[in-house]
């Protein structure tokens, strides 16, 4: 972007933002919005407390868990609901109920169920994440253009053999697609859960911060969430990106 | 007189019946649902000739073709290729798609090569196949470009040349010039009729394109429409010696053109 002849890098308006938070923090007019200067001094001496790594390796832990039952079970259920017309009537509309559902309910329903612990995050990013992933895979399966299959069968490829060569590699970009998406939303079930759940991680953190009024802290714990969650949409694109090629050109 | 085309017809059964049929089609009917697709198809197709299904849309050619194929089911009747009947496709009949069906993450070479890759072939062995065959169709310089970086006659080169990869002994080809346009569409009929004549292989052949079929075809059935059967037998003898300009100026292959439109006019509305 340019403006009267000048060129503007990318992060300005960041910057500029930043700066306003800075002038408005610096008023004092509201306690809510400390100065973003005292929130990133306030950043890394977070970083650096046992509390917050402990609970970034609990967060950390409950999401890996979580993405990977989300990923292990929502791509092949997709996969299987998208060439197999029974399981797609069995399944079709629990998904469809669940991808849009506000999901935060449950999280209570899950607490009794899986008790106060890491199992109900986990279950939670679990819950946030499938739904998507499992529609994508579908639609991509779907897609498969069908003389692709027939033209497999025609040179004698077994069934294992199309769907390892034909059906998931075309519907690759579908299913990376998918676990962008089904990434983001289990970066927010770890941390609505988190919250929700109110005694472990983050969470706990949250609660502590926003409870004794420590909004330096709760401003710079957000940022890094925000943050965390950016990088790692961005580390699933640049592998989408590697694949667009083809997915562009279908 | 340079060219001779003579279009001989015949349709007493007696005379379907060929010396070497490498492919018997033997009372094949085709159902969806409550709809008759195809009624007792009964055909012989002769080993090294062209031979074309013609016909208007909805009368079941490329049923016919992907039956004989093995990736639609027939409701009745068997196909008898090189005098065994076959259920399910085989590495006797290679297939060439409307779409072109080629995987759109693989190279030229690899396309080309996937029928001997799911033969199990070695990879340095299925390549040197493949590039002889890039070459026979006139793609050399292609092999490491993508699908969608080519034309598409380009592309149908690459799904012709994957069909002749294998070595099969019956080409089954479903308009595979339909997504060409006009000018290398002529260009392709006349490499096609060369690699024909090249490779010595058996070809059946779908279009809905009567100049077309005229023109590549040893022999053309008729199919009429709804329920698909075959309404007639033409033999065009054309002279593929000449040039293929004259062919398409020459009266008898005007002529025949002309017979077959006749024959099928009353289909079209």
């Amino acid at each position: 972007m340019t403006l009267f002849g000048f060129r503007i890098p990318m992060m300005a308006s960041l910057i500029l933002w930043a700066l306003v938070w800075e002038i408005v923090g610096r008023l004092d007019i509201i306690f809510l919005i400390p100065p973003m200067s005292a929130i990133i001094a306030a950043g890394f001496d977070l970083v650096q407390t046992n509390s917050w790594q402990n609970a970034t390796l609990v967060t950390v832990r409950s999401f890996v868990i979580g993405m990977a039952l989300a990923i292990g079970v929502g791509v092949p259920l997709g996969v299987m609901m998208g060439r197999v017309k029974i399981i797609d009537n069995i399944f079709g509309l629990w998904v469809n109920i669940f991808v849009s559902a506000p999901l935060s309910a449950l999280v209570p329903v899950l607490m009794i169920l899986f008790g106060m612990g890491e199992a109900t995050i986990v279950v939670t990013v679990f819950l946030f994440a499938v739904w998507i992933i499992v529609l994508d895979a579908r639609a991509g399966v779907m897609q498969v253009p069908t003389s692709l299959v027939d033209m497999a069968r025609s040179y004698g490829a077994s069934q294992t053999t199309i769907m390892l060569k034909i059906i998931l590699v075309s519907a690759l970009p579908e299913i990376l697609a998918g676990i962008r998406i089904g990434v983001i939303r289990g970066v927010k079930g770890v941390v609505i859960g988190q919250i929700l759940v109110a005694v472990i991680g983050y969470g706990e953190l949250f609660e502590l911060y926003s409870r004794s009024f420590d909004m330096e802290r709760f401003w710079a714990l957000t940022m890094v969430l925000f943050a965390a969650a950016m990088v790692l949409s961005a580390i699933v694109e640049n592998a989408e990106k590697r694949i667009e090629y083809y997915a562009g050109a279908r | 007189m340079s060219i001779n085309t003579l279009a001989k017809e015949h349709f007493d059964p007696a005379s379907i019946v060929t010396n070497d049929p490498v492919v018997r089609v033997e009372a094949i009917s085709k159902h969806y649902g409550s709809v008759e697709a195809l009624r007792s198809i009964d055909l012989e197709f002769e080993r090294g000739k062209l031979t074309t299904l013609l016909g208007p849309s909805g009368c079941g050619k490329t049923t016919l073709l992907k039956i004989i194929a093995g990736l639609v089911p027939a409701t009745s009747g068997q196909i008898i290729v090189n005098g065994r009947a076959v259920t399910g496709p085989g590495p006797e009949r290679a297939f060439v798609f409307q779409d072109f069906a080629l995987m759109p993450w693989a190279t030229v070479l690899r396309n080309v090569g996937f029928g001997l890759e799911l033969k199990g072939m070695a990879a340095a062995e299925r390549n040197r196949i493949a590039r002889r065959y890039i070459e026979e169709v006139g793609l050399q310089g292609f092999e490491d470009k993508y699908p969608h970086e080519l034309s598409g006659g380009m592309r149908q080169r690459v799904g012709i040349a994957r069909a002749f990869a294998v070595n099969a002994d019956v080409l089954l080809l479903d308009e595979p010039f339909s997504a060409v346009d006009e000018q290398n569409r002529r260009k392709f009929q006349e490499d096609l009729l060369r690699l024909v004549e090249m490779e010595r292989k058996t070809f059946i052949f779908v279009t809905h394109s009567i100049e077309e079929a005229v023109y590549v075809s040893d022999r053309i059935v008729l199919l009429s429409p709804r329920p698909g059967r075959v309404s007639n037998i033409i033999d065009p003898r054309i002279d593929r010696t000449a040039n293929p300009d004259d062919i398409r100026r020459d009266p008898g292959y005007l002529d025949v053109v002309e017979e077959i439109w006749q024959g099928l006019r009353h289909y079209a509305e």
